[in-house]
């Protein structure tokens, strides 16, 4: 089974990068964009009968820093 | 008095830290991320800087999590010293030994050069300069920006717990936070290098002070 991780900043926490991106959009013309935040995704191959349980763990001790990241567990 | 110094691949201020150590008169010994046990008598862990694991994931995240971290833990839980310089002190905070976290520089780039401190909590390693002395150290971080929630900021600013603020904050740290203590104020977390301001070779020795006041502080202890 597989399963992807989404991990994004938290509201509220400053992001340079999403910023960054933002402005480049602007200077490249396009218009209207209000904001932007870069988060990550990993995609997780794991042994059959992994409950999200055990994948929320993960995320926990390691793939999230839940100081300032969230996170989502989609499985596939 | 007793030093060891942790090794994760990607480490790059070990031998900086050790050296800093052992001119201050510490006895120091380097150990690898992958043993599980410090050796007996450690009175003071370094966490060197540098980029461990390949900064992979989070700066610090890996190694906060590698094999060594639980004889680390255990070091800090029975009150033992720890100091985390830069890369140090992301993985003294992935680890949970520290509150907050270091994003990416506000200004997204890469720095390296002195910057002015001003020095404030007290404890064995701040004690040296006195609260209020100002100070120059070198920094070379792309995630040194301080971020914790206000409730947390509130509680450091209240307990003293700051060592070390910028006096020109060149990476949008909040509160213009350079270093923290613990609760019990034997875990400083750092991202200016004191090691690498530690003798006259180095073109500034302002760091040379926190090494050897601590020393005498644990000698005396």
């Amino acid at each position: 089974m597989k399963a992807r991780v989404h991990v994004m900043l938290k509201d509220g926490v400053l992001d340079p990068q999403g910023e960054a991106v933002r402005h480049a959009l602007g200077s490249l013309g396009f218009e209207g964009v209000n904001g932007v935040r870069q988060g990550k995704v990993i995609e997780l191959d794991l042994a059959d009968g992994t409950t999200e349980d055990q994948i929320a763990a993960m995320c926990e001790k390691l793939l999230a820093n839940t100081v300032i990241e969230s996170y989502r567990i989609e499985t596939l | 008095m007793r030093a060891a110094v942790i090794v994760y691949p990607g480490s790059n201020c070990d031998r900086d830290m050790e050296v800093a150590f052992a001119r201050a008169g510490l006895d120091v010994t380097r150990v690898w991320h992958k043993d599980t046990t410090l050796p007996a008598g450690i009175d003071i862990v370094g966490v060197p800087g540098g980029f461990s694991f390949g900064d992979y994931l989070r700066c610090g995240a890996i190694a906060a999590n590698a094999p060594i971290s639980g004889a680390l833990r255990d070091h800090a839980a029975r009150g033992g010293y720890v100091l985390g310089v830069c890369n140090g002190f992301q993985v003294l905070t992935e680890a949970g030994l520290l509150p907050g976290a270091l994003l990416r520089n506000a200004g997204l780039k890469y720095i390296c050069r002195t910057v002015g401190l001003r020095v404030e909590g007290a404890s064995v390693y701040t004690d040296g300069y006195g609260a209020g002395t100002e100070i120059a150290l070198p920094i070379a971080h792309h995630d040194g920006n301080y971020f914790a929630d206000p409730a947390t900021l509130d509680t450091l600013e209240g307990e003293g717990r700051v060592a070390v603020r910028y006096t020109d904050n060149p990476n949008g740290s909040a509160r213009d936070i350079a270093g923290i203590l613990s609760e019990n104020r034997r875990v400083l977390g750092m991202m200016p290098h004191p090691e690498r301001a530690a003798e006259p070779a180095h073109g500034n020795t302002d760091g040379a002070r926190l090494f050897a006041h601590l020393t005498t502080a644990l000698t005396a202890a």
